[in-house]
């Protein structure tokens, strides 16, 4: 049984100019201590996808279609204060920017307390502190600086603060997006090495989610590349990178330089990412497909089957492949 | 033949360069010290750039690398130190003739939303560096604008020359700003970080732009990047930065391929790879980068460094040449 499972989501964005449709037709599953990766470039999705398995999408988001399963409850028909159980306890969120998500007149140790206390409103004082040493002592933390406040923290020891906020109430499942953009390479390798070890320490799930496919592909199990709202492949990460599908992915691959190798020809995907307020018929990706054929421009290929735990939504594997049976039940 | 003889040339040459930045104090540190404290962005910084050719300042945040950048550029005053363009010393230009100069040295800066004026079409931002030279005017201006943009892929250029930057993608903004720096026909650009907050789809067809514009118009670039991936790419010759000093330079392949100093291979070791099924190693470094005020005593780098000695702490390495045209600061090195 999958701990999360994700099922025809469909999110809109009802904004003043018009209804932009930011994710369209995603459905994936993932098991306990399992890396998915969410890989896309800024207005694919992967945010509001990830925002949405919590439904923190933002106003005026609205998850208008499909379901997400969380240990079989499904949190899409949950109110608001059962959706509090969810939070924190089973799916917990790390945001990307470690600098403003801290409150700056707030101790470290005070963010910890409050969390755990809210939470589980029967826990003492004393035990939430002691908590709070134990968790912070993982992170790689000293245990004295739970008395400080977030400024004496550099960027690095704040992101793994967040981090430890997440685990903090032993989750099944951990969305980190974007955990280490705005951070150094050094710090940047030390932060998801952390997260690995505690994926390991904790059995958590773990969706990564990142621009950088370099990351994604070295950190985790499965990668969705997501474009324009809709997932174009989805493939374990070994798949994925020795027999990549979709033209995009391809192209994703030839861009991203690789500092294992020398005279490297980086190739460039032509055109720009969509309007959203103005998507073009039929497949996202056609305008900028060196594949294109009629019938990319008139209908949205269906998302198939073309290897073992390897899915591809493009009309180039129409016939090979076979199609996948969606449970379109409600 | 003559290109050849033209490579080896140095077009800009950096000696000693230092730019320190004050430090406010509060009124009640003012009354009670008398030593001014500094951040020491660039600390004693040598290089020099051949005519052709890509070199790449390259390191974490807060390294020095865009201080150092906009210094040679003449955007910030050096604390002390020389610049020398074409082999005349650029340090102390002032007026009509620092004027002249920009007109052979341009920048292009990381951020396509804000360094366009928001108000100005692209024909008038695009032409604007014509107007201040006083170089081309009406139809002559508009003509020379969109002969630029159509070399930075903006075609057909005449859809693109009464757009607002706010109807222009993240990437056509970078372009508009690349076409901006070359229509004075430089010698040579500083790029800062130019590529890092494009999408990766269409960071290649910038990079790919530099290049050839290298080879076009025989432009000369200081690349300036955190990304070692795309420095690699990009550039023939690297100096890696820490705390405001070269601990490294030498071509990419010296580099790459046998770096020699503990951050170098530290920061090479970071960078993800894009293969799931590498084993990585790691050299385990302690700490972060510490606060270019307190400058740690003896080499920078030795309060992190996994090799750190008693020398380390108590005298600074120099930059030496280990093997031609490789250059290394550290005591590990002897």
């Amino acid at each position: 049984m999958p701990l999360l499972k994700v099922d025809s989501l469909a999110v809109d964005y009802r904004t003043s100019r018009g209804t932009i449709r930011a994710v369209e037709d995603v459905s994936f599953s993932l098991k306990k201590g399992e890396t998915l990766g969410l890989a896309g470039e800024s207005g694919s999705g992967k945010s509001t996808l990830g925002l949405s398995i919590i439904r923190l999408v933002p106003y005026p988001g609205v998850i208008v279609k499909g379901h997400i399963k969380i240990d079989e409850t499904d949190i899409v028909k949950l109110r608001e204060h059962e959706m509090r159980s969810i939070r924190g306890r089973k799916a917990a969120y790390i945001f990307q920017d470690p600098m403003t998500s801290l409150n700056p007149v707030k101790r470290i140790g005070a963010h910890f307390i409050e969390l755990i206390r809210t939470h589980e409103p029967n826990i003492g004082k004393e035990e939430a502190f002691e908590r709070t040493k134990t968790v912070v002592k993982n992170l790689g933390i000293l245990s004295e600086r739970i008395n400080d406040y977030p400024h004496q923290f550099s960027g690095g020891m704040r992101q793994r603060i967040m981090i430890g906020l997440a685990i903090a109430l032993n989750p099944d499942l951990v969305i980190a997006d974007e955990p280490t953009t705005a951070l150094d390479v050094i710090v940047q390798a030390k932060i998801l090495d952390l997260l690995e070890s505690l994926r390991k320490v904790y059995g958590m799930a773990l969706i990564l989610i990142s621009h950088d496919l370099s990351i994604i592909l070295e950190r985790c199990d499965k990668i969705i590349v997501m474009y324009a709202g809709h997932m174009l492949e989805y493939a374990t990460s070994i798949e994925m990178h020795r027999n990549p599908k979709h033209p995009y992915t391809q192209g994703l691959l030839q861009s991203i330089p690789n500092i294992e190798l020398f005279d490297q020809k980086l190739v460039a995907i032509p055109g720009s990412p969509p309007d959203m307020f103005n998507p073009p018929k039929g497949c996202s990706f056609w305008p900028r497909c060196s594949y294109v054929k009629k019938i990319c421009r008139v209908k949205e290929p269906p998302l198939i089957k073309v290897g073992r735990n390897h899915f591809v939504r493009c009309f180039l594997y129409g016939k090979k492949g076979v199609h996948v049976e969606r449970n379109r039940k409600s | 033949m003559a290109k050849k003889v033209f490579m080896l040339s140095e077009i800009v040459k950096v000696e000693q360069l230092k730019k320190y930045f004050p430090v406010q104090k509060s009124f009640l540190e003012q009354l009670f010290t008398r030593e001014l404290s500094y951040v020491k962005a660039v600390d004693n910084v040598a290089f020099s750039i051949r005519s052709g050719e890509i070199f790449t300042l390259a390191g974490e945040s807060g390294c020095g690398k865009t201080t150092a950048g906009r210094v040679v550029v003449r955007l910030l005053e050096p604390t002390s130190g020389k610049i020398y363009f074409n082999g005349k010393d650029i340090t102390k230009l002032r007026g009509e003739k620092l004027r002249l100069l920009r007109r052979k040295m341009q920048m292009i800066f990381q951020d396509p939303y804000a360094s366009l004026n928001p108000r100005m079409k692209v024909v008038a931002a695009v032409g604007h560096p014509l107007g201040i030279h006083e170089l081309a005017k009406g139809g002559e201006k508009k003509k020379m604008v969109l002969e630029v943009l159509e070399k930075v892929g903006l075609t057909p250029p005449e859809q693109f020359v009464n757009l607002f930057p706010h109807q222009l993608s993240g990437g056509q903004r970078q372009r508009v700003a690349l076409a901006r720096s070359i229509i004075l026909r430089p010698e040579f650009m500083v790029a800062d970080e130019p590529v890092s907050m494009i999408d990766v789809s269409l960071r290649t067809t910038i990079i790919d732009l530099m290049l050839n514009f290298r080879k076009e118009l025989g432009l000369t670039y200081l690349f300036i990047t955190h990304d070692l991936a795309v420095a690699k790419y990009i550039s023939d010759r690297i100096a890696i930065m820490y705390l405001g000093k070269i601990i490294e330079m030498g071509s990419k392949e010296l580099l790459f391929l046998d770096p020699k100093h503990p951050y170098t291979q530290a920061l090479l070791l970071a960078i993800p790879v894009p293969n799931p099924e590498l084993e990585r190693k790691r050299l385990g470094l302690t700490g972060e980068v510490p606060s270019a005020i307190d400058v740690p005593t003896g080499c920078r780098f030795h309060p992190r460094c996994p090799y750190n000695t008693d020398k380390c702490s108590k005298e600074e390495p120099q930059l030496i040449e280990v093997e031609k045209g490789h250059f290394v600061a550290c005591h590990l090195m002897k």
